[in-house]
């Protein structure tokens, strides 16, 4: 459905993406994470075809970008980062407005609206103004209005950011039934849990390449030992001198926190009766240990 | 350089972008006239007939008629400005339409025509009311000549959207466009004989004059309001339409530069 080989771009000599290959599958939920500046954003615009590559190819659909990027957008639905609704119309209007653009006629665009309304759940609130929806609302209505020209690949662009819980989940029920409607999904996100939860595959990238591909579970069980034991507390620095080496197959300090990666945390946790000013945390690995190993805990602005 | 001044990738998408622009205006539509065009008209109404009634003929008319026929180039004008600096402003930085508009099959060259020719036409509204004025106080020498003013406000509209979409590109607040105003629009009110002919500036002030865009603009409108045909029409129109066609070209390549880098 979307394949990019040796994708390059540079802004002012700065190489953002360097050489980035990726291929999704039709029907297939695609995570792209990475830290800031990694180079999601610039691709997300490379596969809209909104900026040109220095070097590579994308084929979106079959169809060749930025070439034909027109064609291939009249096959993609796109919820950006930021919310841009038009503050200007009603929620249906919205929709409208928004299916003009893709050259829909006024009728054709009418046997949707009824069922994007559905699907966000706006129905009740068809013709309130932008201004008068929460957040999670105009998320899906965003959501929604991607929808409007009945696209076979969707892009999100940290389709939750800055949403509550509740609102999160909304967003996620949506976007399991788009991926059992057969909808292509590309998503580019900060939550783990999020990518674990949605993706089929999800990329890895840092410093403008792919750094990982593969499913979410087997990336955690080739990368990550099985289990995590955070400890944290008064006298760490002795104790993780003392014990760390022998009982963690791999560790790490930061801040004030040990991260103790094991494949039997009985023996760390037994260990660790003997240490009552510790506290500690077990649980099994997950992906946001396997994005910090890769990418490094370095805070990036 | 070659790239910078290339021409534009035009396709009929810019249709629903003007649309939009034109329901949401709609909506607004009896408050926005009647903003829009209260001013110009009551200072061609006051200043015509107030002033007017100690001047001698003005430029060989009445002045109420000279100044009406400075006033369709100058609401027009101002119109068109209006339109590109504040309005498409909101819709390109504050709402960030623009982007959403972006994620359809629309080029910014569509985007930007669609606000172009909705400039244009929002010129041609305010153009048509002060022509009903004239109309309405028989300030016209030949009517049927008078119909040969929407085309140029048209054209006026075209010229002074495309200009102002440059400043829009390069603006980085509301503030940024009193500079505009100040610097560009209030010398061209009073150098390019709105309010008194350009004859009776000082040589090099009438050399600048004959530079000015609304210059062209009111030496096409002035003759047909009094109903004579104007002199130089190709010399007119072809500067409205290089100073609106090279405005358009380089503000697309600066907003270029500025949303998708």
């Amino acid at each position: 459905m979307l394949t990019v080989r040796g994708l390059c771009k540079q802004y002012g000599g700065t190489e953002v993406v360097r050489g980035l290959d990726l291929n999704v599958r039709r029907g297939e939920c695609f995570g792209l994470l990475g830290p800031n500046g990694a180079g999601k954003t610039t691709t997300l615009r490379l596969l809209l075809g909104l900026i040109a590559p220095d070097a590579g190819s994308i084929e979106l659909a079959g169809i060749e970008v930025p070439k034909h990027a027109r064609e291939a957008r009249m096959k993609i639905g796109v919820v950006p980062q930021m919310d841009n609704l038009d503050p200007d119309f009603s929620v249906r209007e919205n929709l409208f407005a928004y299916g003009r653009y893709f050259g829909m006629s006024r009728s054709a665009i009418a046997a949707r609206v009824p069922m994007l309304l559905d699907f966000s759940g706006l129905a009740s609130k068809a013709d309130a103004q932008i201004a008068q929806l929460s957040g999670g609302m105009k998320r899906r209505l965003t959501l929604a209005r991607a929808l409007v020209h009945d696209p076979d690949i969707l892009f999100l662009d940290e389709p939750t950011t800055g949403l509550d819980p509740q609102a999160r989940h909304l967003i996620w029920q949506g976007l399991r039934r788009l991926i059992a409607a057969g909808k292509t999904i590309v998503l580019t996100t900060h939550f783990m849990d999020e990518a674990e939860r949605l993706t089929d595959r999800l990329a890895i990238l840092d410093h403008g390449r792919v750094v990982v591909e593969g499913a979410p579970r087997s990336l955690i069980e080739s990368h990550i030992e099985p289990a995590v034991v955070e400890v944290f507390g008064e006298g760490l620095a002795e104790w993780t001198q003392q014990h760390a080496p022998k009982l963690c197959q791999r560790f790490e300090t930061v801040g004030e926190t040990l991260f103790c990666y094991t494949g039997s945390a009985d023996t760390v946790i037994e260990a660790l009766k003997n240490a009552p000013s510790l506290r500690y945390l077990h649980r099994p690995s997950n992906l946001e240990d396997v994005f910090l190993k890769l990418t490094g805990r370095d805070l990036r602005d | 350089m070659i790239e910078f001044l290339r021409l534009p990738r035009l396709s009929w998408r810019f249709i629903p972008v003007w649309h939009r622009n034109y329901l949401v205006w709609k909506k607004l539509a009896i408050p926005a006239i009647l903003g829009n065009l209260a001013d110009p008209m009551l200072y061609m109404l006051g200043l015509g007939y107030g002033l007017g009634s100690l001047l001698p003929d003005v430029g060989g008319m009445p002045y109420i008629t000279f100044l009406a026929a400075g006033t369709v180039a100058y609401s027009t004008m101002n119109a068109a400005t209006f339109e590109v600096l504040y309005s498409s402003f909101s819709r390109m930085h504050v709402q960030r339409t623009w982007d959403a508009i972006l994620n359809a099959p629309l080029t910014l060259d569509d985007v930007m025509m669609g606000e172009l020719t909705w400039a244009v036409s929002k010129s041609l509204l305010s153009g048509l009311a002060i022509l009903a004025v004239i109309w309405g106080l028989g300030l016209f020498g030949n009517f049927w000549m008078t119909l040969w003013i929407i085309p140029v406000v048209a054209l006026v509209g075209f010229c002074f959207g495309g200009l102002g979409l440059v400043m829009n590109a390069v603006s980085p607040s509301y503030d940024f466009f009193l500079y505009y105003f100040t610097l560009v629009i209030t010398p061209m009110v009073l150098l390019c004989g709105v309010f008194f002919p350009v004859s009776q500036l000082p040589d090099f002030m009438q050399a600048v004059s004959a530079w000015l865009p609304l210059t062209h603009a009111i030496d096409l409108a002035r003759p047909l309001v009094v109903g004579t045909v104007p002199d130089h029409i190709a010399l007119h129109v072809a500067a409205l339409i290089a100073y609106g066609s090279l405005g358009y070209v380089v503000a697309l390549e600066l907003t270029r530069r500025r949303l998708l880098k």
